[in-house]
């Protein structure tokens, strides 16, 4: 051990700087969110589960979807439209849905772990742990959208809006994917451990998904089923980014997709925040 | 509030369903002092811990930190505390600076302090080879070692230290005490959890006793040991098969730990006639003994006779400590 042979006078602050003003608040809390969501990218790259889970099965996705409902579902689609052209704006909606379940079993898992009760006694911001999780799972949508546009490109795929509707798709995406995480971050901490959150969170998604525009249009579906999936936020979306990546009634569905996010971003925020300030 | 103690604990109840884990707690810790908060597995150790670093609400009761509550103002508790909990509460997907440079920027320093202080502290930890590794690959005392320098990245006025060395070898335990003498000197005031009673003895101004959810005793080690009687004969025979002729011999002795012990408590006041009567009559009786020696109830004694159950006022401490001082001769 080196401990005798310290510096004798060691600098050490006493005290964390106490925010003072709403401002100084503000900028700690965004600091403090920071620096958790660096430790959560951290983890993405460390996890192989994570890495594969977010690179090589939205890859699959499209390209098994692609190709083995490609054959029959252009029958279903307007005249001239590829059905990787419909798709891909589909599953970007697809797979930030699946990711959100990720950010469930990740959060119960962190709660697992002795080092939230770290966070927990230390004078950091209460919502951080969470608003760190989710921003960390918003970056990685946004890297998995990009990766996927690539993989769509190499068998297809192109945007034909212009680059401003493509990011809009990105963004309609993503905002998607932020309220689905948040919700997510929420149910994780009503269930008992990460398998519950993982079980619980496919057991909603699962049909949610299919129960939607993302892989065929609503009018292939029966009334009963169109009814239920053209009031899901999931169409909304699809919608939206398919519109604005390659054409069609995009203002409806966006704004509607903006409402159900900023609407339930607004509920669901609190609510978590709250919780997980209480769980012990 | 420079002036209020660095604890003060008021009747803090605690159950989980149907157990109750605190049933009582009164408490108080001076600035700048060492309390040893001794007691067996599940005596309430870490509930009283979790409930003063706020992670915990009492059921009922108060607590306090520097004058602080810990429920109403606990973002200024936290403030103050430091916690090493009983499980290490590291990231193990994150290398050891890693962890120590996240730690140093949620407490507000900037990331070039918390830099520095991170190399700073892996150097005086003798985590600095290791330091670039994730710590899911550190052994268990490397883990506490890290655990520990997590909790002072800023000098922390309380330092709550949740049994930092079971588990750990020897070596590693001294390497703890040393570090946490280190910071006493330095004056952070401690409290300290432990079942070891030699640690308690050895870091703690003061120990209570908790049990059951209760604290039983209070007091420094001396007065602990006063508490339970005075002094005992201790025989070490060097032939087993002498000890019934030696208990013949002496009417009063009780069997000690091991098969060659025996022991002989002593009236106040009165210690080397004892000594000289027992070490008379087992001459008497040709008994051949290894070593008999006049000594005080060790901890061990004393926290087995105050959570152990029955052993009556008056009869010698029995307890494991005669077992292994016979192991050390
Ligand atoms: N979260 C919990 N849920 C249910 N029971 C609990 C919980 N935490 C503690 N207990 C119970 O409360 C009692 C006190 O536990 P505590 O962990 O405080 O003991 P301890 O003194 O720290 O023990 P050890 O030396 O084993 O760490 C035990 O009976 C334990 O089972
Ligand atoms: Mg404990």
């Amino acid at each position: 051990m080196t401990i005798t042979e310290r510096p004798a006078e060691e600098p050490r602050p006493s005290d964390p700087r106490a925010p003072t003003s709403p401002a100084a608040r503000v900028y700690w809390q965004a600091r403090d969110t920071w620096t958790v969501t660096k430790r959560n990218l951290r983890h993405f790259m460390r996890q192989p589960r994570l890495l594969v889970f977010s690179t090589i099965q939205p890859v699959m996705f499209v390209v098994l979807f692609a190709f083995v409902f490609g054959g029959i579902a252009t029958v279903a689609l307007p005249e001239g439209t590829e059905y990787i052209d419909f798709l891909l704006p589909g599953l970007f909606v697809q797979s930030a849905a699946f990711r959100s379940t990720q950010t469930a079993v990740g959060l119960a898992e962190d709660l697992e772990r002795g080092v939230v009760d770290r966070f927990r006694s230390m004078p950091m911001s209460r919502a951080a742990v969470l608003a760190g999780r989710t921003l960390a799972d918003l970056v990685r949508s946004l890297a998995v959208i990009v990766l996927m546009i690539a993989v769509g490109y190499l068998i297809g795929f192109r945007f034909t809006q212009g680059v401003l509707g493509a990011i809009g798709a990105i963004l309609v995406v993503a905002l998607f994917g932020y309220l689905m995480s948040w919700l997510f971050c929420w149910m994780a901490l009503h269930v008992p451990g990460a398998e519950a959150a993982q079980t619980a969170g496919f057991v909603i998604v699962f049909p949610m998904v299919f129960a939607s525009s993302i892989f065929v249009p609503l009018e292939t579906m029966p009334d009963w089923l169109a009814t239920f999936a053209a009031q899901s936020p999931l169409t909304h979306a699809a919608d939206a980014a398919r519109a604005l990546s390659i054409g069609g009634e995009a203002l409806r569905p966006a704004l509607l997709t903006i409402a159900w996010c900023v609407g339930l971003l607004a509920i669901v925020i609190p609510l978590a925040v709250r919780r997980y300030r209480t769980i012990t | 509030m420079p002036d209020a103690p660095a604890v003060v604990v008021d009747d803090v109840q605690k159950r989980f369903g149907d157990t109750v884990a605190l049933s009582g707690v009164d408490l108080a810790v001076a600035e700048g002092e060492v309390l040893g908060l001794l007691g067996p597995n599940g005596a309430g150790k870490t509930t009283l811990v979790r409930v003063l670093v706020t992670l915990l609400r009492p059921d009922t009761g108060s607590a306090r930190i520097f004058g602080h509550d810990v429920v109403t103002e606990a973002s200024t508790v936290r403030r103050l505390i430091g916690l090493t909990g009983q499980y290490a509460a590291v990231d193990e997907l994150l290398t050891g600076r890693e962890n120590l440079r996240m730690f140093g920027e949620l407490f507000h320093l900037s990331r070039r302090e918390a830099a520095r202080r991170a190399d700073d502290l892996l150097e005086r930890f003798d985590l600095a080879v290791a330091g670039d590794r994730p710590a899911r690959t550190y052994s268990g005392g490397m883990r506490r070692r890290l655990d520990l320098a997590s909790s002072l990245l800023i000098r922390p006025r309380l330092l709550f230290l949740d049994e930092p060395t079971t588990g750990l070898d020897p070596r590693s335990r001294s390497a703890i005490w040393d570090i946490t003498r280190e910071l006493v000197a330095e004056g952070t005031t401690l409290l300290l959890t432990t079942q070891y009673l030699e640690e308690a003895d050895q870091l703690a101004d003061r120990i209570a006793v908790i049990d059951h959810g209760h604290i039983i005793a209070e007091g420094t080690g001396d007065d602990l040991k006063d508490e339970i009687g005075g002094q005992v004969v201790d025989i070490v025979l060097t032939d087993a098969a002498q000890r019934p002729a030696a208990c013949r011999a002496v009417p009063d002795a009780d069997l000690g730990q091991g098969d060659r012990n025996l022991r002989v408590s002593v009236p106040a006041g009165d210690a080397l006639q004892a000594l000289s009567r027992v070490s008379l009559a087992l001459r008497d009786a040709e008994i051949r003994v290894r070593d008999v020696g006049l000594r005080r109830p060790t901890l061990d004694d004393v926290f087995l006779q105050l959570t152990g159950g029955d052993p009556s006022a008056t009869s010698p401490p029995e307890g494991t400590a005669s077992g292994t001082e016979e192991g050390v001769a």
